[in-house]
């Protein structure tokens, strides 16, 4: 039978030529002012701590001083007398359990009656003045009634009881998966070389500049305006609606400016949801700002992984079979946690042909804040593991570390073995770029002692194939409304949060109706006004975002010019818009103004309005997990890292970064740019010293499992004088599936970074460094474990025995397979559970769930 | 707690201004939360981000560490009023046309610490900005826009305009680059 959900689809718009090619392009693949650029230099873009209301309240959240306890009482006996409380709230008053995925809807807005690690909310005041509700928030006397904690992922598996959330796979194991892609065994018997390694990534945060602020507004009826520092506002209204118990419509959800987001606020909070019930509650604004130390408490950040990769090679380079193992150390609530533990296999398909491919994965439970999505969500932690130990291999079988990567590259359109379907592959010259920039040829291997290259590579989606919750809808909506002026509204949910997504979808209106940046007003992510995009992960926005405003803007194009095409007696097919005119394209001098052209149109159609929408493609595979991977398409990059190190101490310094990225087309190479100059930064941070740490107190301060270091100070990450400079090059190779051609850049080219670095550190000393970040003293241990006779690395300890499950079967394309697994009997059962509109979409659901497994209620 | 209040005098960005406030506000609160002057950003409140730097009698200072009653009669000034007229500041220019500021959060702080190095040093090298920066952390740009913008600004204030380069607007091509 056909799929409902493909009869469905609109139709894709038509992105290879979507303007007339008589004319030259004036913004796409230019470096233009970005639109919010002025704003951004003035200080009037308004982010959400910006904005101020009458009679707004300040609400302060009170949060867990131990890392997992029973909540014995809570008293605000003292916190009332304090001058301006207007209020307190505990999570009794929202009850509804929520989370951004609908597996694992485990969070509350305030803890019911447990916390689960030091920063959990506990309670909320509000009062008067900030001052007001922080001193408030000091004097509520919260008494706990302690329980074992679990520190990491060993003490998780050791320890099913007592479980942090009474559901999961098992114990403190919230997720195990298990995936074998074709022949492995026979693979790997294939071989002539088997390389084992076990590699370690740490944990670290996002860091954005902007501390999370939300501020609520009670409208007429009961109506809720939240404005928030979110990246995905769909999400925190779908979240909103279901804690709050209110139909979705009497809430508005916009998303400010973010400043800085890199995945950190992508879940919905519950910061937004308190702010909305006590605005509710007390008929007045309320305001919460969070400061630095909490923003390390709501984390999502990198999850810790610990990683096991076998690889079988051929003599002539070629791979046979792969064998992943991942654990997760997930903190202490869902989150995306089940796809990121997907994601640490998913995408190692991507970049070389891999025949046959196992990947198992595990996330456990720890009492830690929850780890999340960070730029690259879950995959740099595998790139890491892979592309060091490519370098391994290249050593061992004697071939150059770029003529190992060249040989064995993905063919563009080729399904993969675990089923992704790939679109250009611009890998091929992103290595040629950095290998001929780097001098790599003449100087790898060369250099003298304490000198050395590293090469490395990555590949990235450019949006999610799937939304997060199951639906029919389109993932990205652009409603434009044109006029007599001859301005343009354009309507759009997508979220700005620094990476220029205002700028992509106006430039892209702007391209095809000929006009001025100027002529278009944006009216973006504003639940209320503005058609829905699911926000600013994934990589999407460039992608789907940028489709949907070329399919509105081809369609307006068209309407206006029927209207004047009618009007002159010219077939509309000759007119051309450009340069805020509308002129016969075989009498280019009797043109009209682009006003004229509206005017025309308006008087023609009455109120001119086009809508336009994405939805992506739909993925070849059809197994248990198949929906975590897929893609429209895929960006590459190519990075080579030149480090210098000091053998007697260990310190070493990156002195340059040669990074080609295969965007298909730059929307704006100089935001692009900025993308992947942003990305290479972010990337040393977390190769070279950003930790998200914890340490336990002394036993007589509790013992209790505390963050290290919640602080700018104590967290290092780069500054000016750290970071090397960069050479970077835009491979330019359109994408059929990217408005334009465009490619995603804010996540790809972070990927080949920590490990280009690592193998740069084995080409200056000797020494592998099998874990981030690396450290000055493990380059140390290293070298002395070298010059005492043994091998010359430092890594982690050796990877868990792990159950990870049955394994599913999946027969690869190679072998003829059709996309599902030869053993899951389960997914067809499932698929009917699911609501017209989503799983848990409403609160009757959600209240259904909470009273079968989620809380532990008395 | 009960809070003592004071009055005190200032002349921000030009303008004589006179607020009252919680008198252990500091220059930052007051600036936001009196002066409605939100483009001062604040990023830890503990002088660890740069992001709250302002100008005081022209030297950069992190308005999160001073308190506002210790500034009577200072000049002090933000962002906002960088901008003559309707006119940008050419370092606001450049960071816009360069795309040095992404999320735009730390911008503000990185602009006024910029203005207070090219007061100084008009001609600085480039180790003497990154230095000169070394206390305002951007997550977004990786630096580099903002030296090139910071470069820029300097050559046009100078009057000694040196525009940067092609591939500061589009990328290296690898034929033309060199280890």
């Amino acid at each position: 039978m056909a799929d409902p959900i493909q009869e469905s689809r609109p139709e894709a718009p038509n992105s290879e030529t979507p303007t007339n090619p008589a004319v030259e392009r004036r913004y796409i693949s230019k470096p233009f002012r970005r639109v919010d650029g002025r704003a951004k230099v003035t200080g009037v873009t308004r982010f959400a701590d910006d904005l101020q209301f009458p009679r707004m309240c300040y609400a302060r959240l009170v949060r867990s001083s131990v890392p997992h306890a029973m909540i014995a009482n809570i008293d605000f006996t003292q916190a009332s007398k304090v001058e301006g409380f207007l209020g307190s709230l505990t999570g009794e008053a929202l009850p509804v359990p929520f989370g951004i995925l609908p597996v694992s809807q485990d969070e509350h807005a305030l803890c019911i009656d447990r916390v689960r690690f030091v920063g959990d909310a506990v309670a909320a005041v509000v009062a008067t003045t900030d001052d007001a509700a922080y001193e408030s928030a000091l004097e509520v006397k919260v008494d706990y009634e302690p329980l074992t904690t679990i520190a990491s992922v060993e003490e998780a598996l050791e320890t099913p009881e007592p479980r942090i959330h009474d559901y999961g796979d098992e114990g403190n194991i919230h997720k195990k998966v298990s995936m074998r892609f074709g022949d492995v065994d026979r693979g790997f018997a294939e071989a002539d070389l088997i390389l084992e390694d076990t590699v370690y990534y740490s944990g670290n945060t996002h860091l954005p500049m902007e501390q999370h602020a939300v501020v609520a507004v009670p409208e007429d009826d009961d109506r809720v305006t939240i404005y928030s520092s979110t990246q995905t506002p769909h999400y925190v209204h779908r979240a909103a609606a279901s804690v709050l118990g209110l139909e979705a419509s009497r809430i508005r959800v916009v998303a400010c400016p973010n400043g800085g987001g890199f995945g950190g606020k992508s879940d919905p909070f519950n910061h937004e949801i308190v702010a909305a019930k006590l605005a509710l509650d007390l008929g007045r604004p309320v305001k919460i700002s969070l400061d630095r130390e909490e923003v390390f408490y709501c984390h999502r950040g990198r999850h810790p992984v610990h990683m096991k990769i076998r690889t079988g090679f051929r003599k002539d380079g070629s791979m046979t079979a792969q064998h992943l193992q991942t654990t997760l150390d997930g903190g202490a609530y869902g989150s995306y946690g089940v796809a990121s533990t997907y994601y640490t296999g998913a995408l190692e398909t991507t970049t070389y042909k891999l025949p046959t491919y196992h990947f198992e994965g595990v996330r456990c439970f720890t009492n830690k804040p929850p780890c999340g999505p960070k730029r690259g969500h879950g995959t740099p932690q595998p790139r890491f593991a892979f592309e060091t130990h490519l370098d391994k291999a290249a050593e061992k079988l004697g071939i150059d570390p770029a003529d190992l990567r060249l040989g064995n590259l993905a063919e563009p359109d080729s399904i993969t073995a675990n089923w992704l379907q790939l679109g250009t592959v611009g890998l091929r010259r992103c290595i040629e770029a950095v290998v001929e920039g780097s001098g790599w040829r003449e100087r790898y291997g060369k250099l003298p002692y304490g000198r050395g290259l590293g090469l490395a590579c990555g590949a990235y989606m450019c949006g999610a194939g799937l939304p997060i919750y199951w639906n029919h809808m389109p993932q990205s909506g652009v409603q434009l409304k044109l006029d007599r002026s001859g301005g343009i509204a354009l309507f759009c949910g997508e979220t700005e949060i620094g990476q220029g997504s205002d700028s992509v979808i106006a430039a892209i209106t702007a391209e095809i109706l000929g006009v001025d940046l100027e002529d278009i007003r944006l009216c973006v992510a504003d639940t209320d006004l503005t058609p829905v995009d699911l926000g600013s992960y994934s990589s999407r926005v460039t992608l789907m975002a940028g489709n949907a405003a070329v399919q509105a803007a081809e369609r307006a194009r068209d309407l206006i010019a029927k209207a004047v095409g009618e009007r002159f007696e010219i077939p509309p097919e000759r007119l051309v818009f450009s340069n805020r005119q509308v002129f016969d394209v075989e009498d280019p001098d009797s043109s009209i103004s682009f006003q004229e052209a509206m005017i025309i149109a308006e008087a023609r159609f009455g109120t001119l309005g086009t809508v336009g929408s994405y939805t992506p493609p739909r993925s070849p595979g059809r197994y248990r997990g198949a929906g975590v991977g897929p893609s429209p398409t895929y960006s590459y990059t190519a990075a080579v890292i030149e480090v210098e190190v000091d053998p007697e101490t260990g310190l070493y310094q990156p002195i340059h970064v040669w990074v080609a990225h295969d965007i298909g087309t730059s929307i704006n190479p100089v935001l692009v740019l900025g993308q992947v100059e942003g990305s290479v930064y972010m990337g040393l941070g977390e190769a070279m010293m950003e930790e998200q740490a914890f340490r336990r107190l002394p036993a007589h301060l509790s013992n209790a499992l505390v963050h290290k270091m919640p602080s700018i100070l104590e967290y290092k990450s780069p500054t000016f004088l750290d970071m090397p400079p960069v050479t970077t090059y835009l491979i330019e190779e359109p994408d059929p599936k990217g408005p334009f051609g465009a490619k995603e850049v804010g996540q790809g080219p972070l990927l080949p970074v920590p490990p280009a670095l690592a193998n740069a550190i084995y080409d200056a000393v000797g020494v592998r460094i099998d874990q981030v970040p690396i450290e000055p003293s493990m380059v140390l241990k290293a070298l002395a474990a070298k010059a005492s006779g043994e091998i010359g690395r430092y890594g982690p300890p050796p990877f868990p025995e792990i159950d990870f499950g049955p394994t599913l079967l999946v027969p690869t394309p190679e072998e003829g397979g059709d996309g599902t697994a030869t053993n899951d009997f389960s997914s067809k059962k499932k698929s009917k559970m699911r609501g017209a509109t989503g799983t848990m979409s409403s609160r009757k659901d959600a209240l259904k769930s909470k009273g079968s497994s989620l809380t532990t209620e008395n | 707690m009960k809070h003592h209040w004071t009055t005190t005098a200032f002349e921000i960005n030009d303008e004589t201004i006179t607020v009252s406030y919680p008198t252990h506000h500091t220059l930052l609160e007051v600036l936001r939360e009196q002066c409605q002057l939100t483009g001062t950003k604040h990023g830890c409140e503990l002088g660890e981000c740069g992001t709250c730097a302002v100008l005081v009698d022209g030297e950069a200072v992190l308005s999160c560490l001073v308190l506002a009653a210790d500034l009577e009669g200072r000049k002090i000034e933000t962002v906002e009023g960088m901008q003559q007229a309707n006119n940008l500041h050419p370092l606001q220019e450049a960071f816009a046309d360069l795309g040095a500021a992404q999320c735009g959060y730390c911008t503000p702080g990185i602009l006024l610490t910029a203005r207070a190095l090219l007061d100084e040093q008009p001609d600085p090298s480039r180790q003497e900005i990154s230095e000169a920066l070394s206390g305002n952390l951007c997550r977004c740009t990786g630096y580099h826009k903002i030296l090139e913008a910071v470069e820029w600004a300097a050559s046009k204030l100078r009057h000694d305009e040196v525009a940067p380069g092609d591939e500061v607007f589009y990328g290296s091509k690898p034929e033309n680059s060199s280890g």
